[in-house]
Parts: structure tokens; C-alpha cells; sequence
């Protein structure tokens, strides 16, 4: 393959580098659903939105079944998300790994070590060895772009699904790539092979012939890519690593000889004993589980690993020079200080919903986004949180185990982007099975925690267009509930008064608590102020935790002027008339 | 040249991607390899985050380690402290004199430390700016970060025309003057 140099040389996020990538390699269609550390892979991708379509699907499945279709018609497909929502994609993910491709089909997978903003550590790479997907992992920026067009070459070459994974550290940093114009790759043509298209028992057997077929031809001329590297130094210390990891061991051992590996899943075995026969010692670095290390070792090869590294968390130089080096470093202790977890923002809808909540003593069956911070005090109000869609049907499962008084102070909590995600098979199920709980839609009209992206009920495509707004409200009522009412977050006599009478029903209730989120409302606002001699030191204002309040030592209390986003909470719980808007007098 | 390395630490929403979005622009034009790390995501709602910018002949990889930065810019007290053990012997650390209380201390389940620029400038070379308040004398309490920059810069190898350069490239063009002005006060305070 070779590229038109256009020598322009500049800085890139990893996720933005990838969506160059995917422009150069010729790629016509990117799905995705948003996910930290994959969202600006999408959103990056929209610059070539002449070239590219691209799209917000409703959850990962459909973004991988948006990119399966793509793919089988005939053009170089991409589907992107964080490591979870793989998950959600495993089902055909799975089975796209028996049909093959027709253009070149890609998975980008972020994994997150260290859990940034994740509800778990789990390692992409054993999610593709039960799938018998191949798996590159870039390092850089540059090799970010580099190998997610490889990655399209290969899945051509080798009729497969290719996963590219990256870590939150690769996805969110910066370094340097060159840009190269984009290969216009011609659209394959459709032939109808159902043999590989269509996978039922007959035809998955054999196809299950050929993944293990290509397996064995990947392992043999893995050993043989270009992405894999041998930089041979002094012999006595051998390291095989590969991504983010092979930066650290460069930093903290620039003299050992190393094998950077470009292909982790299947793993390029002759290439690995060449090289660790070189080598006195063998070391084997990898973030997350021991993938290359467990392999490496059944194959009688003595090697050390996660006998002296961590599988958890991100790695670190001076890591690997106190583990492999056993290097006294000198480094003062980190002081003992409060920590400072995220927090919903000021001015956040959120905040007020809780404070009704936290108000009836309510227990909340939690989803995933911005409002999972209500788990911690002051809020408190969050007790669950699985994964995207989950909070509706463990209240459900909660109320089937325990029977419908258990749940009469409970309510589920989803937002909007992750109700459209798969919070509405949930409530299907709830209408379907009689139950009796109450849900509340928050929605604040975008997917805030990711950083604000659209979703079908916002009425705005990826692309830019203005597109049908689902209704959150007839999309219930569709699907059988009868007791629906929309409230806004911040009337909290009326959030109020429907939590109590919609939990007191023997039947499914959903209550649309909307209100904009804060950091969107760009209608200003006046800020509020403290009238201190009408304080009477209550404390009631501080209750919901709004950052921008803090106490005086002596009881009262000072709201900041410039975190204030103006939402009106606190003035609303004051009895005594103490918080005011700015300049009201 | 060794990389140098620089840290930007505060809380989520003060500026720390833009400010170290700046300083990585400046770099690149000056001819470095560059590299950023940031946060991005939950952490970004009001915790505490640090972005990472490392430029030099090469750089690997995108992270400070312990005991290494030449610079920290810290926007908040309590984060210096909590990122202080990051500076190399005689680098410099650069606080924004401004509070902002974690949840753990609004609720009452820690107490914010006491003294915490006295403290630090008993270990480490402290240069402290009230950013925040020199901010609201320009009309604009959001370029306080600029403001401290403008003080980093001091302490970096930059002449202020390359800083106007590349802010002008990075900062939303309605905003170039202020952030300007707002670099100017820190650069000569």
C-alpha cells in the first residue's frame, strides 16, 4: 500500500488519529454509540463527513450491525466504542467473526485502565481471543493512524473482522502524525452468498472451518508484519510489550532489548521464541491481564510477568525501573489529602431531582451517566449501578424477588441517551411482566458525561442534520405504560408530588424529569447571593452538595460567584428568604 | 535537549485541556516533539484532573512521572499539594491562590489542610498568584488560567510573541484579546 506524502506533519489526539486513519484507508461508514475514552473518534470522523457517513447509533449492537451491513455491501466499515459497550456489541460481534467481510470491517475497542470513567477494568484483548478476532495496539498517535489502516488491509486479506484497541492513555493523548491523503478504495461488489452471510447451524459449521483456518494463517505471517518490532540491545533484559506500555519501558529501560508487538491476538509465536532466545532474562509487560504472558509461558518459554506487575491500573516508568530494575527511587510521598471525586457540576438538574429524593428517603435503582454521581453523600440517592439500560430491570427483579411493597420506596433512574441505549427493553419488560415500579427519565436532552453528544431523542444527527426527535413520552405510552407525567427538575413541589403519587400506583409509572443540562443552558443567568443576617445556620441549603456553597466558620454560609450556575436550588430550600438573586434588591 | 515536562493540575471545568492545548501548540511551533496526555470524561465534572505536556528533541512517553516536572501549574490549592511530590528538585510550582472545597470537605468528612502555600514553599520553589482576582479586575473571571500561565511563562524558554502566536491559534477567536490582556498581567506580575 503506499500513500501520497502530503509531508504535513501535525499534533493529534489518539482518538482524533484514528479518525484520520479511517479516512485514509477509504472508509465510507462509522457507527458508533459514545463512550469515554472512544467518543471523539466519531466525533473527529465528522470532519470528513463529505467522504464518511457517520452516525450516532442508539447502543454499541447497532453500531456493529450498522458496520456488518456496510461491510457486506461492499465498503471499508468502522464501529467504535469503549471497551463495555464491546459488550453490548458481543453478540454479533461474535458471529460477523465466522462470516468474514466483504470491505474491510473494523472494530476500535478503548479499554480504560485505571478506570477513568468506567464501571469496570475488563481487557478487550480476552474479549477477542473468544471471538478469534485479530487485535493491533498502537502505541502513539502515529501508529494509532498507521495501524487502523492496516487493520483494513488485513481485514480484507484475511476475511475478518479486525479489532484495533486502545487505552484511555493512548485515546486522550497528543503526539505527532503525518497526514497522507485518502486511498478511494472502489466499493466491492455485492454477490449474495448466504453459505457466509447467513449463519445457521449448517453454515456456521463450516465457517467455524475457515476462522481457524485464517487463525493459523495470521500466526504464521504475523511473525512477518511490519506493526511488530525487535529493537535488539544489550541481551541481558528482553521485554515484550506492545501499546501504551512499550512507552513506559523505553522511558525506563532504553537499553534492554525489546519485541514491540503491533498484533497481540493471534500472537506471532515465531517471532516470540526468536526473540526471547536472544535474551537472558524475559519480561512481559502488558497492562490488564496476562494475554501475551499466559500464552508466552504455555509455550514453555520462562518469562516474568505479573508475578512482579499489577493487573490493575495503568502502568508507570518508574514502575517498571522499582519491579524489573529494583531501583531505589527517590521520591517524596504524595501528601494525605481529601480526595476530590467528580461531582455533578452546579446549576446540574440533577442535583435538584436528588434533593426531592434524598427528601422521601427514596432508594434509586441507578443507570449510567452524569446522574451515577448521586450514589455519593450528600445525595446519597443512587444505590445500584450496573451497566447501561440496568436500572429499570433490577428494580424490576428487586420487586419480582421481594414483591411490590419492597420497592414503594424505590424508583429507577435513567437518563435520556441511555433510555434510547437499552432502558426501553427494560421497560418493555416491565409493562410486559406486570410490574408495579416507578422510572424516572432524566432528561436533560443530551449524552452529557461523554461531553454532549446527540442521541435519537434529541432531534440532531452526528452529521449535523435535524432528523425526527423521538418523544420520550409516546414512545412509553407506545409501549404500554399508562401513568406517564413530565415535571421540570426544578419545581420541586411538583417532582414532589408525583414521585409520591406515582409510587403509591400498582402499575408501571414514568416521570420525564427535564430540564436542560447546565452546561448547555446558555441562557445567563443572575447568580444568587447570600443575605447573611437572615441565615439562621440550617444548613438546609448545603443538603444537595452544591459545589459552588461552602460553609463560613461560623454556620452561615457563602455561595461563589463565579461557580453559581444560577439554578435557583438552594434559594428554593431556604425558609428564611437568605439566598437571593444577585442584584434582586 | 532532555524533555522538559510540564503539569497542569486543578479541579474539572477550571481550563486545564485549553491551557495545556496552548502550551503543546507552543512547542510544536517552536520545532519540539510534543507530547499531551488529558483527561477527559467523568473526571472532568468537578474532580480533580492533571493533563501532562512533555516536548523535547523526543519524547515517549505522554506522562510525568514522579519527582520529574520541571513545572507545575496548579489552578487550585488543595491540588497543588495533592501533586507536589511530582516536582523535580528545583523545578517550579505555580499556585493560583484559590480555594475550591472537595465534597469530602463540604459534607464535613475532611477538613481542608491549613497553610498550604506556606508549607509547600518550605519544600519546593513556590510562586503563588491570585489569579482569580486579578481576573475579575479585567471584567472576566474566566482567563484566570491564562493569568497563571502568563506567571508559568516566566519560567519557560518562550518569548511572549510565540505566546500571543499560538494563543491567538488555540483560544476562540472572540476571546483572542482578553486571553491576551490576561496573559500579559500574569506575565508581568
Amino acid at each position: 500500500m503506499e500513500f501520497k506524502r502530503m509531508s504535513e506533519k501535525i499534533i493529534m489526539l489518539g482518538n482524533e488519529a484514528i479518525a484520520r486513519g479511517a479516512y485514509e484507508a477509504g472508509v465510507k461508514v462509522s457507527a458508533a454509540y459514545p463512550g469515554t475514552p472512544s467518543t471523539e473518534i466519531s466525533e473527529n470522523i465528522i470532519k470528513y463527513k463529505d467522504a464518511i457517513y457517520a452516525e450516532w447509533s442508539p447502543n454499541e449492537k447497532v453500531a456493529m450491525e450498522v458496520a456488518i451491513g456496510a461491510s457486506i455491501s461492499g465498503v471499508r466499515a468502522m464501529a467504535s466504542m469503549k471497551h463495555v459497550g464491546v459488550n453490548v456489541a458481543a453478540d454479533p460481534l461474535f458471529t460477523v467473526s465466522y462470516m468474514g467481510v466483504n470491505g474491510g470491517l473494523v472494530l476500535v475497542a478503548a479499554d480504560d485502565p485505571g478506570l477513568y470513567s468506567s464501571q469496570n477494568e475488563q481487557d478487550t484483548r480476552c474479549v477477542a481471543r473468544a471471538a478469534q478476532l485479530p487485535v493491533l495496539e498502537p502505541s502513539d498517535s502515529s501508529e494509532a493512524k498507521e495501524f487502523t489502516k492496516f487493520a483494513f488491509e488485513m481485514s480484507e486479506k484475511y476475511d475478518t473482522p479486525v479489532i484495533v484497541r486502545t487505552t484511555t492513555r493512548l485515546a486522550h493523548s497528543q503526539s505527532m502524525v503525518e497526514l497522507f491523503d485518502r486511498t478511494e478504495i472502489e466499493d466491492k461488489p455485492y454477490v449474495r452468498n448466504a453459505a457466509k452471510n447467513v449463519m445457521m447451524p449448517g453454515n456456521a459449521k463450516l465457517r467455524h472451518i475457515e476462522v481457524e483456518k485464517r487463525t493459523n494463517a495470521m500466526i504464521k505471517d504475523g511473525s512477518d508484519f511490519p506493526i511488530n518490532r525487535v529493537e535488539l540491545k544489550d541481551t541481558k533484559i528482553g521485554v515484550i510489550t506492545s501499546g501504551i506500555p512499550y512507552l513506559y519501558v523505553k522511558e525506563a529501560l532504553p537499553d534492554a532489548s525489546v519485541l514491540k508487538l503491533g498484533i497481540v491476538n493471534p500472537l506471532p509465536r515465531k517471532l516470540i521464541e526468536d526473540f526471547a532466545s536472544k535474551v537472558d532474562e524475559l519480561y512481559i509487560v502488558e497492562e490488564l491481564d496476562p494475554v501475551i504472558e499466559e500464552q508466552v509461558k504455555s509455550w514453555g518459554i520462562k518469562a516474568t510477568g505479573k508475578e512482579i506487575l499489577t493487573v490493575q491500573g495503568e502502568y508507570s516508568a518508574n514502575m517498571l525501573r522499582k519491579a524489573i530494575l529494583k531501583e531505589e527511587l527517590e521520591i517524596k510521598p504524595a501528601a494525605q489529602v481529601p480526595a476530590r471525586p467528580p461531582i455533578l457540576c452546579p446549576g446540574c438538574p440533577h442535583r435538584s431531582t436528588y434533593a426531592v429524593l434524598n427528601k422521601l428517603k427514596i432508594h434509586g435503582a441507578g443507570d449510567i451517566g452524569c446522574y451515577t454521581l448521586g450514589a455519593v453523600a450528600p445525595l446519597s440517592v443512587v444505590d445500584t449501578t450496573v451497566c447501561m439500560g440496568s436500572g429499570i430491570s433490577t428494580l424490576h427483579g428487586m420487586e419480582k424477588a421481594r414483591g411490590k411493597d419492597f420497592i414503594k420506596n424505590w424508583v429507577a433512574l435513567i437518563g435520556d441517551s441511555t433510555f434510547m441505549h437499552t432502558g426501553v427493553n427494560s421497560l418493555m419488560n416491565m409493562v410486559y411482566n406486570q410490574a408495579t415500579g416507578t422510572v424516572l427519565i432524566l432528561d436533560n436532552s443530551i449524552t452529557a458525561m461523554t461531553g454532549h453528544q446527540d442521541s435519537p431523542a434529541t432531534g440532531k444527527s452526528l452529521m449535523g442534520d435535524t432528523v425526527t426527535q423521538i418523544d420520550i413520552e409516546a414512545l412509553c405510552r407506545g409501549i404500554g405504560v399508562k401513568n406517564i407525567t413530565t415535571v421540570d427538575a426544578f419545581d420541586l413541589a411538583a417532582l414532589e408530588k408525583s414521585v409520591k403519587e406515582e409510587n403509591a400506583k400498582d402499575e408501571v409509572s414514568v416521570i420525564i424529569v427535564k430540564a436542560p443540562c447546565a452546561l448547555l443552558d446558555k441562557s445567563r443567568k443572575p447568580v444568587y447571593v447570600e443575605i447573611s443576617d437572615k441565615c439562621k445556620k440550617c444548613g438546609m441549603c448545603l443538603k444537595p452538595g452544591c459545589p459552588a456553597i461552602t460553609k463560613n466558620p461560623d454556620g452561615t454560609i457563602h455561595i461563589n460567584d463565579t461557580m453559581c450556575a444560577g439554578c435557583g436550588l438552594c434559594a428554593s430550600l431556604c425558609k428564611f428568604g437568605a439566598i437571593e438573586k444577585a442584584g434582586a434588591k | 535537549m532532555s524533555a522538559k515536562n510540564i503539569m497542569i493540575v486543578g479541579v474539572g471545568g477550571q481550563g486545564t485541556l485549553l491551557t495545556s492545548r496552548i502550551l503543546g501548540g507552543l512547542a510544536i511551533d517552536s520545532g519540539y516533539d510534543v507530547k499531551l496526555s488529558e483527561v477527559h470524561g467523568m473526571a472532568q465534572r468537578g474532580g480533580s484532573v492533571v493533563t501532562f505536556v512533555r516536548y523535547g528533541e523526543e519524547v515517549s512517553e505522554p506522562i510525568v512521572e514522579e519527582g520529574c516536572a520541571d513545572v507545575i501549574i496548579a489552578f487550585e490549592r488543595l491540588e497543588a499539594l495533592r501533586y507536589a511530590n511530582f516536582l523535580k528538585k528545583g523545578g517550579a510550582l505555580i499556585i493560583n491562590d484559590q480555594r475550591i472545597d472537595p465534597m469530602p470537605v463540604v459534607i464535613g468528612a475532611a477538613e481542608y489542610p491549613e497553610n498550604i502555600i506556606e508549607n509547600l514553599s518550605k519544600e519546593y520553589n513556590v510562586i503563588p498568584v491570585n489569579a482569580m482576582e486579578e481576573a475579575k479586575k479585567l471584567g472576566n473571571s474566566k482567563v484566570f488560567n491564562i493569568i497563571v500561565l502568563g506567571v508559568a511563562a516566566q519560567h519557560m524558554n518562550f518569548t511572549k510573541e510565540q505566546w500571543f502566536d499560538v494563543i491567538e491559534k488555540t483560544v476562540p477567536p472572540k476571546t483572542v484579546e482578553i486571553n491576551k490582556k490576561a496573559f500579559e498581567i500574569g506575565y508581568h506580575l
